[in-house]
């Protein structure tokens, strides 16, 4: 299966990291994660995609989204240990220039709030 | 453009599930694994790329309640893998599709969908649409890089 979705308090920062390949199938698990995070007042998050091998434009939309969620709700979005294939895909459509990544875990919930 | 099936053809058809995409990608980039030729880079490409039209096939037998199939069609040549994806969807005018904004512009940030195309594009040699309302045909063509530097 290609799904599953590991959920960490590191507070201020919630950290979730999807296991396995983000796309059509596992993006719903993801984005109800995000927007239960969201939702529970937890508007700072780190998604470490470190365990994403695979990621589709519908695993990108579920990104932006996790974004713009967490940013209008006075939060934000920082990614995490971007596989290569992963950081080549957001390089496509240009959202390596607009996302906030580090290279690991530790370093993204250092970040100042 | 349709093209006759070939002996060296491989055929998938699939449900129209989210839960087929894996096969899909893995069926894809084991075909192309026979020749040699095509280096890991260009076969993680057209995996995508497939797997993106295949994405779109499955929302639009899903727009229709189908329970049609979708054929995956792959076709690997000595210099060139062409892979079609056949849907029996509502089909749509690709005309019409918007471009994606500029990276500068406030409303991409808004763009949580529509970046398949753009993505398929990007990382075929070739890709191409026909639809009607019979459904659509996607054409993705992927080169060897020897062949692209001939």
């Amino acid at each position: 299966m290609n799904l599953g979705i590991d959920v960490q308090r590191r507070d201020p920062w919630v950290v979730l990291t999807p296991l396995g390949d983000l796309d059509m199938g596992s993006a719903p698990a993801v984005r109800q994660a995000i927007v239960g995070a969201i939702a529970a007042g937890d508007t700072r998050l780190v998604i470490d995609l470190g365990s994403v091998d695979f990621i589709d434009s519908v695993g990108l939309g579920v990104i932006i989204g996790a974004r713009r969620r967490a940013r209008s709700n006075g939060g934000d979005v920082v990614l995490a240990r971007l596989t290569e294939s992963t950081r080549q895909v957001f390089a496509l459509v240009e959202l390596d220039q607009i996302f906030d990544v580090t290279l690991d875990v530790d370093r993204a919930v250092g970040q100042p709030t | 453009m349709k093209r006759a099936e070939s002996r060296r053809d491989v055929v998938l058809e699939i449900p129209a599930r989210a839960d087929y995409l894996e096969l899909v990608r893995a069926v894809v980039a084991a075909a192309a694994h026979v020749d040699p030729g095509f280096g890991d880079d260009r076969i993680e490409d057209l995996r995508l790329a497939v797997s993106e039209a295949t994405t779109n096939a499955i929302r639009a037998h899903a727009s229709l309640g189908s329970d049609n199939r979708i054929r995956v069609r792959c076709n690997v040549d000595d210099d060139r893998i062409e892979v079609q994806v056949q849907d029996r969807g509502p089909g749509f005018d690709p005309g019409e599709i918007p471009e994606l904004p500029s990276i500068d512009d406030p409303a991409r940030l808004l763009w949580e969908s529509g970046l398949g195309l753009p993505l398929m594009r990007q990382l075929t040699d070739e890709s191409e649409w026909e639809s009607d309302d019979e459904g659509t045909l996607v054409r993705l063509v992927v080169y060897t890089r020897s062949f692209l530097r001939d």
